[in-house]
């Protein structure tokens, strides 16, 4: 069994848990290659049929090709996809041009995620997050409960172990399911190399330059980059030293920045 | 089938203060590990706040663990040897914490047991110890750390490692090596130290090399867990995790607890299609089955020949993290692969200090925080396990409190197969003990009027019943008005009373009750009687002397009995103008004028619920007949 295997195994676990525990699972897609490695492991976990509705968070500030790739994607793998704007937040005016990141990011994130949840009444989350990307995502459990006011008490979380996670939560909070939480980079990488895993272009180099890591277009930026292919990629961040997610301006706009969204909702 | 996987999960235990997160930022440091400039950035924050630089820092990145100094929480960080791909587990060392390193070292593939070198061995080093016996990890190296503050002194390091090797070999824990370092100044990680010429095995990192990850269980039957059923089109699909052996299609299964039997028909897999098998351990796998079965959660598929244990009664070693205790008679959510089912706690056999190993003489009734206990459960329907280790997954356990995981345990075995799941046999004292969880048994409360008796029978009465005990009152005064109505005080009275009580009390008894008599019964030979009575129907049977003296009943009078008896208008009263033989060997003595109720009621619920568990011949069938 191979260490990719063994990730594999683990994710389709908790896929497979979540969806028998929870009455209401929604699976949160940003069409990024985390996202779309989930997807395939849906896709496996539950011999073919995503069982659950799929939720993309549009911010409005998505890069057009992302656009495609998601209505191609729809399509292809046969999805219920739900697209939530916060209009409310767009109304007053909220948006890049006019506010900072940090406010934008929980606008047009984390409060339009509360929106979804309330509209369909979510009592679990499936997230594409990882321990390596950030060190506060490094303490999350695997099954991470969150309160009504959406806020993860990381001082005393449940335990777990023995492949036995909280399964049941309170009126109006909810669970966030986190399959990828093993996962480097690396393995992502591996993993859509491996299975053949169709992604967005935008990862790949074009004119000497490739997008890490995506997000809303004004804050998002490419990087320095000759990989056209996965296996350059992972040539390139084996010697690589800055971090995955050093071209997203909201996790750096001021200090404890990323811990401060996280408290609040943010993925 | 599989070939090993060559990334470790690596656990940090120890002590507070031990160096842990220090060595695991110096491991990330030497290892080149750390992302260009956090290093640097983090010097320069902590030059803002007037703080040394630590190494630790690089790790414990949230902001208020730096204030406190403490670890919050699990977190896995990645590093790489150009041998090998290693995750470190944090596991802080903090008391409270004890949740967060079970959370941690209980997926690990091996631990760092990391010892002060000027501090030695400390409460937490022992028992983070024994929880990795209890986990069942044994790849275990010893990192003395912070010989610098010894002066690399040999002589210490050598008694450290002979306390803990002594320590660790009654747990059956081997460590691999001990290693020195100081992991401040990165001394003994990379290279052993220039201070520590003597040290004649591997450096840190080379002990960590040597180890190798958790491979799946070879040789081990089938045990495929089942998560759920799928019936999303015209397929009824059975998913799971094949925990160890292997399935492929047209292999024979049988599904426990049940023993519903059938073959694979197809493994269902996407994207490829018509893949045969053999699928191996640690693997997902969903299949179809030839017949139309009802499989469902939390089942184990195996093979006909060797199918996992069912059973409803089991003994096990339990580690506890909830605030609130763990006691006899707490009825909690256990959860066992993927199958739930209430379980009660039947006895704690013994509760373990995992400082000291050593064991607590008498039966216990509560489990604390942070206490390993030996314990007795029995779940509401029979559960399917794999006892002893064989199969490690299938033979440990959560305990729920709320909704939260409140302990995990270890099956050591199954208690005595059910006798009375055959519903064409009779109903037989076993099988009332089947049902019940408990036997019938006698508790013969005798001293003097107004000693306490009644008071703490009705007590002991809500005591066993709020411990899921069955239990039963047999009150002499409430004979007197009914069964025994006619008979006097006339020593032949008094003598056929008793005769009378004890018959009652044993058919409550052969019916599954603990009986708890409160009759004055003053008379040691009639004592005797029922004794032998209880002892020829195989009946468990203690004599408790509710014992306060005369002055003190005459105080208390609460029926105004010796009042009237003193006046001469009871006759032959017990005490005043008859006699009371107090018993020479009682099982138990309560001193009702000297301890408060609770003390005396905590000792007779221990007794009762002992009696009602004892195993041994199970009631003798003379008993059974009537």
């Amino acid at each position: 069994m191979t260490h990719l295997d063994e990730l594999e195994s683990q994710s389709i676990y908790l896929l497979r848990e979540a969806y028998h525990a929870f009455g209401k699972v929604g699976m949160l897609w940003s069409m990024g290659k985390d996202s779309n490695v989930l997807l395939w492991l849906a896709k496996k976990a539950f011999a073919g049929h995503i069982p659950f509705p799929v939720i993309h968070v549009d911010t409005t500030y998505e890069f057009p090709e992302m656009l495609e790739f998601r209505a191609w994607a729809k399509q292809h793998y046969g999805l219920e996809l739900i697209v939530h704007v916060n209009e409310e937040a767009r109304a007053r005016g909220i948006g890049y041009e006019t506010t900072d990141p940090v406010t934008v990011t929980h606008e047009l994130k984390s409060v339009a995620l509360q929106q979804v949840l309330g509209l369909h009444k979510f009592d679990a989350l499936v997230t594409g997050i990882r321990r390596d990307e950030d060190s506060t995502r490094a303490k999350e459990r695997y099954f991470s409960p969150r309160n009504a006011e959406f806020e993860w008490d990381y001082k005393d979380q449940p335990p777990e172990f023995w492949n036995h996670f909280t399964t049941e939560v309170g009126p109006g909070e909810h669970v966030r399911v986190q399959p990828l939480l093993d996962w480097t980079e690396i393995d992502i990488w591996r993993y859509c190399d491996q299975e053949k895993i169709p992604l967005p272009g935008m990862y790949f180099a074009r004119n000497g330059r490739r997008f890490r890591s995506l997000g809303c277009m004004p804050i998002t930026k490419d990087v320095p980059s000759t990989a056209t292919t996965i296996d350059e990629i992972i040539e390139e961040l084996k010697v690589t030293r800055t971090s995955e997610r050093a071209g997203r301006a909201q996790d750096h706009h001021e200090r404890n920045a990323m811990q401060k969204l996280r408290a609040k909702g943010f993925m | 089938m599989s070939t090993p996987h060559d990334h470790l999960y690596l656990v940090v235990v120890g002590h507070v203060d031990h160096g842990k997160s220090t060595l695991i930022g110096r491991l990330l440091f030497d290892t080149n590990s750390v992302p260009d400039g956090k290093k640097e950035r983090i010097e320069a924050a902590c030059k803002a706040e007037g703080m040394d630089f630590e190494y630790a820092f690089l790790m414990d990145a949230l902001l208020e663990e730096q204030a406190q100094n403490i670890t919050m929480d699990t977190t896995r960080v990645p590093f790489r040897t150009p041998r090998r791909q290693f995750t470190i587990i944090d596991a802080p060392g903090h008391k409270e914490f004890l949740k967060n390193m079970i959370t941690g070292a209980a997926s690990a593939d091996a631990a760092i047991l990391m010892v002060d070198a000027s501090e030695g061995l400390r409460e937490q080093t022992r028992r983070h110890g024994y929880l990795l016996s209890l986990l069942g990890l044994k790849q275990v190296v010893v990192a003395v750390n912070k010989m610098d503050l010894i002066d690399y002194d040999e002589k210490i390091f050598a008694r450290i490692r002979t306390e803990l090797t002594e320590f660790l070999g009654k747990l059956n824990v081997q460590p691999a090596h001990f290693v020195p370092i100081a992991a401040k100044h990165g001394e003994g990680i990379l290279r052993t130290s220039a201070h520590t010429l003597w040290h004649r095995g591997p450096a840190l990192l080379e002990a960590l090399e040597q180890f190798r990850a958790t491979p799946p269980i070879e040789g081990a039957p089938l045990r495929l867990t089942v998560q759920d059923i799928y019936r999303f089109d015209a397929r009824r699909i059975v998913a799971g995790l094949v925990e160890a052996g292997s399935v492929a299609v047209g292999d024979p299964i049988e599904f426990h607890p049940g023993g519903k039997r059938s073959r694979v028909k197809t493994i269902e897999s996407w994207p490829a299609s018509n893949f045969r098998g053999p699928i191996g351990a640690g693997l997902p796998v969903a299949i179809t089955l030839e017949d139309e079965l009802f499989v469902e959660r939390g089942q184990i598929g195996a093979p006909p020949t060797a199918v996992p244990v069912e059973a409803r009664e089991f003994t096990a070693r339990v580690f506890w993290l909830h605030a609130e205790p763990l006691r006899v008679g707490d009825t909690l959510p256990l959860r066992l692969g993927t199958q739930q089912a209430d379980a009660r706690i039947v006895a704690v056999s013994r509760v373990l200090d995992a400082v000291t190993l050593d064991a607590s003489l008498a039966p216990a009734t509560e489990v604390k925080r942070h206490e390993v206990a030996e314990l007795r459960l029995r779940v509401r329907r029979p559960i399917a396990f794999d006892a002893g280790g064989k199969i490690p997954s299938l033979g440990r356990f959560v305990l729920m409190r709320g909704r939260r995981i409140a302990g995990g345990g270890v099956i050591d075995s199954a208690v005595r197969e059910d006798a009375g799941r055959d519903d064409t046999l009779p109903v037989t004292p076993a099988s009332r003990t089947t049902l019940l969880g408990h036997r019938g048994a006698v508790i013969w409360l005798t001293g003097l009027s107004g000693a306490g008796k009644s008071t703490l029978s009705t007590a002991l009465e809500q005591r066993l019943f709020r411990a899921g005990i069955l239990p039963a009152i047999v009150d002499g005064d409430v004979l007197r008005a009914g069964l025994c109505k006619g008979l006097g005080f006339s020593d032949e009275d008094r003598k056929e009373n008793i005769r009378r009580a004890a018959e009652a009390a044993l058919l409550l008894a052969d019916a599954g009750a603990v009986v708890i008599t409160a009759l004055i019964s003053p008379f040691r030979a009639d004592r005797q009687l029922v004794a032998e009575l209880c002892g020829v129907r195989g009946v468990p049977f203690a004599e408790v002397f509710v014992n306060a003296p005369l002055a003190e009943c005459e105080r208390r009078d609460v029926k105004q009995l010796y009042a009237r008896a003193r006046a001469g208008q009871i006759p032959r009263f017990t005490g005043i103008d008859s006699p009371y033989e107090p018993p020479l060997a009682p099982a138990l003595e309560l001193r009702t004028d000297l301890e408060p109720v609770e003390q005396s009621l905590e000792k007779l619920f221990v007794l009762a619920t002992s009696l009602a568990h004892e195993t041994g011949t199970p009631f003798a069938d003379s008993g059974a007949d009537i």
